[in-house]
């Protein structure tokens, strides 16, 4: 039974100068599509031919002050051989989008709803997409990192509370690091600031 | 280098609006479908769920869930503290299984450290017992709801006092009832407390006595199986493609289980079944987690009686890695030994300092696949942390399954998939 390096070497060969070569850390294989646009291609052929019938995850990393700005990261696995697989991909803050894999596993549309809700990335081609644990009309994408953790005040008043929460200067905590004392002390950290 | 975007900001007028339209597009123009609004607070929705109904007399003709009544920000949260500092939230995910949530959550941030496959045998084994526990209580709770949805309020009388020995053992064993936190990064908390193994091993006896008596009463009973069988089918094709997990995916007949298929913790050295239906309707969901329950018996009783150290531990095997750098150390060594009082400021003031790169770990929880991904970049706090909740994914099938049904259907179906408001809105 093929192992999972060996499928994703197969992938690659599938799309030689569309993907870049495997890497691995704590036994997991992750390979990078470079170009957003061609997600759903690649996808289609890890479910078709290499027998990923199964999107685990779909989940965005925010990397807040890098171009490409977005991280968007699929976890596939297959039934038959049990093997695990990561799929990321870079996208750019200008365009912020990319085509829906939701016609490959249909859990994949309340799965991008969700990170369209939290990071603001939106998916093309999407059946319907929408906010899914906001509420509609909610102007803000809370997972992204310039986003303040106490939140920020909306003028929707009858919808949800809007008040920021008060944290009274926390969450208290220090970041690893050889940079002075001072600038590792425990206090809330903004990106913004 | 980016800059903030800004977002466009609707205003009420146009919300309602907007919503109106919605609404509109529920409705026909003869008048002759009724949309309905069930939840986010109905009996059956077991939470705070809500679905639009939309209904040609009495045959559904379209669902649409609405989630997020439960959001508290999870994953925000979990990017702003220490890893061990998380596990109190994992404990508010899955409220019905809190110990499951916090052994799956401790094995994710072990496997970015490197660690998960080299715990100590003792500390492996009370976690199978605790997950096992853990999925013998949710499961009493889903089915005796269930059943209570669909008429047998008994069974639910049965499957409470059940429940609450176990609850008594989670009490003994952390102290509290509920909110559990038992695991830490690295290890348990403590050890199993004096009588604690013995009084399980007891329980394993008495809940087989209450499975038979809920068999009695639901299996063979001729409302029960009317309102379940050929009800709510999950097709295998239609379970993979939704990525549902869990008993759920069991029932439509897909034998994944991920404790056999990549085995964590002890589970590997342990022998036991794993049940799958046939049809994948309510009823095999049903039987799927009658049978998970006799498994998880056997589970337990192997994993008491092969325990490192025995009962009591007279051999005193550790339950935590022996790493200052990841678990505390005992508080006597603290205040004599320079090298374990800088382990403890270290630990406290700064937290574990994890490696770079991401994980993702899945644990077969009670309602199916808790998957964590993690994206570190080093230190002691997550980058990004992704909390993939089995029950947010198996009730996406449901604008799937339920047209066609009878609206006494829809209580049948979400009973039988049994989810947890709490994990699913995060």
């Amino acid at each position: 039974m093929a192992s999972a390096l060996e499928l994703a070497r197969q992938l690659r060969e599938a799309f030689p100068d569309l993907i870049a070569a495997p890497t691995e850390f704590r036994g997991e294989v992750t390979l990078v599509v470079l170009d957003p646009d061609r997600v759903p291609d690649v996808c289609r052929h890890a479910k078709d031919t290499l027998g990923f019938d199964m999107l685990l995850d779909l989940s965005s990393v925010d990397n807040y002050g890098d171009d490409p700005r977005w991280l968007v990261v699929y976890e596939l696995m297959g039934l038959a051989h049990g093997q695990h697989l990561r799929l990321k991909t870079a996208v750019s803050e200008e365009k912020s989008g990319l085509p829906t894999v939701s016609a490959i596993w249909r859990t994949a549309d309340w799965h991008e709803r969700e990170v369209f809700d939290m990071m603001g990335i939106r998916f093309s081609g999407h059946p319907d997409l929408r906010r899914i644990l906001m509420w509609d009309g909610y102007p803000y994408h809370p997972l992204r990192k310039d986003f303040p953790l106490a939140g920020k005040e909306t003028s929707l008043p009858e919808v949800a509370f809007t008040r920021q929460a008060p944290l009274e200067g926390g969450p208290f905590v220090t970041v690893a690091s050889t940079a002075e004392s001072i600038a590792r002390e425990p206090r809330a950290r903004n990106p913004q600031e | 280098m980016a800059t903030s975007q800004t977002i466009e900001f609707r205003d009420p007028g146009v919300r309602a609006a907007a919503s109106a339209a919605s609404a509109d597009e529920l409705q026909d123009l003869h008048g002759d479908k009724l949309v309905l609004n069930m939840g986010p607070s109905h009996p059956s929705t077991h939470g705070v769920l809500r679905v639009l109904i939309e209904m040609d007399g009495e045959t559904i003709t379209k669902a649409m869930p609405d989630l997020g009544y439960l959001h508290r920000g999870d994953e925000k949260i979990a990017e702003n503290m220490t890893y061990n500092q998380f596990i109190p939230y994992t404990d508010r995910l899955d409220y019905l299984a809190p110990l499951a949530n916090n052994v799956a959550y401790a094995l994710a941030v072990e496997k970015l450290l490197g660690i998960h496959d080299s715990l100590p045998p003792r500390c492996q084994y009370i976690r199978v017992i605790c997950c096992e526990l853990a999925r013998i209580s949710a499961h009493l709770l889903g089915l005796g709801a269930f059943a209570m949805d669909v008429g047998a309020l008994t069974v639910f009388l049965h499957t409470f006092t059940e429940r609450e020995k176990i609850y008594n053992f989670a009490e003994w064993l952390t102290g509290a009832r509920f909110t559990t936190s038992y695991t830490r990064i690295g290890g348990v908390t403590r050890d199993l407390p004096d009588g604690w193994a013995a009084k399980v091993l007891k329980f394993c006896d008495e809940v087989l006595v209450t499975l038979a008596d809920v068999d009695r009463l639901l299996t063979r009973n001729p409302i029960f199986v009317n309102r379940t069988r050929e009800v709510g089918v999950i097709t295998k094709a239609q379970a993979i493609t939704y990525g549902i997990t869990g008993p759920n995916l069991r029932g439509s007949g897909v034998d994944y289980d991920v404790r056999k298929a990549a085995p964590y913790l002890c589970y590997k050295d342990l022998e036991f079944d794993i049940p799958v239906g046939s049809v994948g309707d309510c009823y095999d969901r049903y039987q799927v987690r009658q049978e998970e329950m006799r498994q998880s018996v056997r589970i337990l009783r192997q994993a008491l009686q092969r325990l490192p150290g025995g009962y009591e531990n007279t051999s005193h095997e550790p339950v935590q890695v022996a790493d200052g750098k990841v678990f505390l150390p005992p508080k006597a060594k603290v205040l004599t030994s320079m090298e374990e009082l800088i382990h403890q400021f270290m630990l406290v003031t700064q937290g574990i300092n994890a490696p770079v790169g991401e994980v993702y770990f899945g644990a077969e929880n009670p309602k199916g696949e808790l998957g964590f991904y993690i994206h570190s970049r080093g230190g002691g706090t997550p980058h990004r942390l992704k909390i993939r909740a089995p029950s947010f994914v198996n009730l996406s099938i449901l604008p799937e399954i339920l047209p066609g049904h009878l609206m006494s259907d829809v209580v049948s179906i979400l009973g039988s998939i049994d989810f947890v408001m709490g994990e699913a809105d995060r």
